[in-house]
């Protein structure tokens, strides 16, 4: 029970996307279709919680003044593997995503735990809060992409659900839909977060 | 042509920061004031043009040749980085008056995904020196355009009473958005 806390925290409470508002750049460009969630959601995850475990294993080992270079040498390292992969096995995914996975890299959500948490961490709860803020950002960019792609697309994970002919509303898979959408949802999670004093 | 066309194309239709959404934390972070925002646009023509013209010759002269391509984030990132380092010096040491003016925006690029984003995005659309160059150059300076519209609106707007939950992030958002919709009528000029 003691470490499932560090799995939450970045579920609702501290949720990189709407709360500490992190990796702005990936949420608001991939999340034009569902399917483009998930996949950012996993690629990111995966990076989060793997630079996350080898920073709080190497933390005694890398000095203090270079930390920040080494700590994007690791994620860099991961992302690179992510990238191979995602090339190899889902081509389709890689080509919609493009540019963001190798900029992945440059996502401030993974320096940023790297910084705030896995250096002063043990490794299990380095590990589970890379994992909880990846599964976090994994599902509000689906959410996010998932009312996009609804209200612009009239589908859902490539199943449509209006008829051919209905209309929709093209601007919100637009890069204008994007930045209102997300603007939207953190004022609906601030407004939560006011009334229940969260 | 071709270069004025590649200018309109990176400044206006293809717009970095609200068409291609590279840069945001920046354009929300630095886009309180208008002289902040001046000076950040400048730092980041600087950057991003060293940037791209030296991610090419190591891209050319040092990963193809050695059969490492897939060593390019890794690389860049570094290279990004250490320059900013480098630039930082020089201009402390050789133009203090520079540097008193652009030393706080500095460090801050290298987190700026604009600048390795459109270093990666130059070497896949085989721009060659010049034009990559150039090319940086213009997608630098729609960021500058931008982060200094979106100032002047967000100057305004600090003025006015705004809902309690919409204060904040929210609202530069939806002002983005709408300025993202304005940059909309832009596109069709070049294809």
């Amino acid at each position: 029970m003691g470490n499932f806390k560090y799995l939450t925290n970045g579920l609702i409470r501290e949720n990189p996307t709407f709360v500490i508002v992190l990796g702005t750049c990936p949420t608001l460009a991939i999340t034009t279709a569902a399917i483009n969630g998930i996949g950012m959601g996993a690629a990111t995850t995966f990076v989060l919680v793997f630079s996350n475990l080898f920073i709080s294993l190497l933390k005694n080992y890398i000095p203090d003044k270079v930390r920040i270079a080494a700590f994007i040498l690791v994620i860099a390292t991961f992302v690179t593997i992510v990238d191979l992969v995602m090339k190899a096995y889902t081509p389709d995914l890689y080509k919609s995503l493009g540019i963001f996975i190798p900029l992945i890299v440059v996502n401030c959500i993974i320096l940023g735990r790297a910084e705030a948490f896995a250096q002063k961490n043990d490794v299990i709860p380095s590990l589970l809060d890379g994992l909880g803020m990846g599964l976090g950002f994994t599902l509000a960019i689906t959410l996010m992409s998932s009312i996009r792609e609804i209200l612009g697309n009239g589908s859902l994970f490539n199943v449509r659900l209006l008829n051919e002919n209905a209309a929709t509303i093209l601007i919100f898979v637009l890069p204008p839909g994007a930045f209102v959408t997300y603007g939207l949802l953190i004022a609906i999670m601030n407004r939560i977060k006011l009334k229940y004093n969260i | 042509m071709e270069y004025i066309l590649l200018i309109i194309s990176a400044v206006l239709v293809n717009n970095v920061v609200l068409v291609q959404f590279l840069g945001i934390c920046p354009f929300l972070g630095v886009s309180n004031k208008t002289e902040t925002s001046v000076g950040m646009g400048v730092a980041v023509i600087f950057v991003m043009s060293l940037a791209n013209l030296v991610t090419y010759l190591i891209q050319n002269y040092v990963l193809v040749p050695l059969h490492i391509e897939f060593m390019q984030t890794i690389t860049f990132i570094f290279v990004i980085a250490f320059l900013v380092q480098v630039v930082e010096i020089i201009l402390k040491k050789s133009a203090p008056p520079l540097y008193q003016a652009l030393g706080i925006y500095l460090p801050l690029i290298t987190t700026n995904c604009a600048v390795l984003g459109i270093a990666i995005l130059a070497v896949q659309k085989d721009y060659n020196l010049v034009i990559s160059v150039l090319y940086a150059a213009a997608i630098a300076t729609g960021f500058t355009f931008a982060l200094i519209l979106m100032a002047g609106i967000r100057e305004q707007l600090a003025l006015t009473d705004t809902p309690r939950g919409m204060k904040g992030f929210p609202l530069s958002l939806v002002t983005a958005g709408l300025l993202s919709l304005a940059f909309m009528g832009f596109s069709g000029i070049v294809k």
